[in-house]
């Protein structure tokens, strides 16, 4: 089946709350190589203005994915996960991501387009805390055609 | 917290820097073990990226390194260079070929970067990085937005 061009505009409701944790920030910070203490180290954060230990950049994946997962899962959509190549990735922050942040993603479809026999989807998750943006996260994937 | 008193104290001075400044480069070495710890890390948990009978059997060359690892590793060449991981306000990039890591050797890549545009009016710096597996060009138009101080 391929994918559903009518999926193009299609917004997803929010999803459960992610609750963002400074173990799983130092975690990933270690896991990526970040070695800035503002990851782990509370006082140092603050100490920079911050509430408590921050992301690193690409830490906004692990919830955008969440939301990304909407879509392609979705059985209408006709996205064959085990066709999925990731093709892009921009994370527009507002403010960093913070232990402690309750963070929704909403995911929009933005574009579905069929180009020599694959199929490129962009999609975009906004995550908030409450009314207040944190981070816009625009993915492309590509879904291969099939042989 | 304003965008303008984030990371107060630690990050670069916008008036040192200039275009074409080309920040301190980082090789990574990424073998298997790093793959299953970034995989538990980010919860992307795809057995492309650790199982190499898996990834063999969907046609890949060998197991592959995330595209989002990749991403990840290549932007603390311009957060250590910044001073402060919360200075990135926009980074994206285009995965353009995977990093294949064998078992035995594991594979290395190459991060560099260079200021190519600095914006008076905002204090932000525009980065770009280049990430290279030997000769390929494993990330493209990778460009990091950096609000300095």
């Amino acid at each position: 089946m391929p994918v559903n061009p009518e999926f193009a505009g299609r917004v997803y409701p929010p999803s459960a709350p992610y609750g963002v944790s400074a173990a799983k920030i130092k975690e990933f910070a270690e896991a990526v190589g970040s070695t800035d203490p503002v990851h782990t180290d509370r006082a140092v954060a603050q100490a920079r203005g911050y509430r408590d230990v921050i992301a690193p950049p690409t830490f906004a994946v692990l919830i955008a994915q969440r939301a990304e997962m909407e879509f392609i899962f979705d059985p209408e959509a006709g996205v064959d996960f085990s066709r999925v190549v990731h093709g892009e990735e921009t994370f527009v922050h507002h403010r960093p991501l913070t232990a402690g942040d309750e963070i929704v993603g909403q995911l929009t479809v933005d574009s579905v387009k069929a180009a020599g026999g694959h199929t490129m989807i962009v999609t975009r998750a906004e995550l908030s805390a409450g009314d207040e943006p944190v981070c816009t996260a625009l993915s492309t994937i590509v879904v291969r055609g099939g042989e | 917290m304003s965008a303008a008193t984030m990371g107060a104290g630690s990050r670069r001075e916008f008036s040192a820097v200039s275009v074409g400044e080309v920040l301190p480069a980082k090789t990574v070495h990424i073998d298997r073990a790093r793959l299953v710890q970034y995989a538990g890390a980010s919860l992307d948990r795809n057995p492309i990226h650790w199982d190499e009978r898996f990834a063999v059997k969907v046609g890949l060359p060998n197991v592959i390194a995330h595209g989002m690892f990749t991403m990840g590793a290549a932007v603390t060449v311009v957060t250590d260079w910044a001073g402060d991981a919360g200075a990135v306000v926009r980074y994206g990039t285009r995965f353009t070929k995977p990093v294949v890591v064998p078992y035995e050797t594991g594979a290395d890549v190459v991060f560099s970067a260079t200021v190519t545009a600095l914006d008076e009016a905002t204090r932000q710096a525009t980065v770009e990085i280049s990430a290279l597996c030997g000769t390929d060009k494993v990330l493209g138009r990778a460009t990091a937005l950096v609000q300095l101080a």
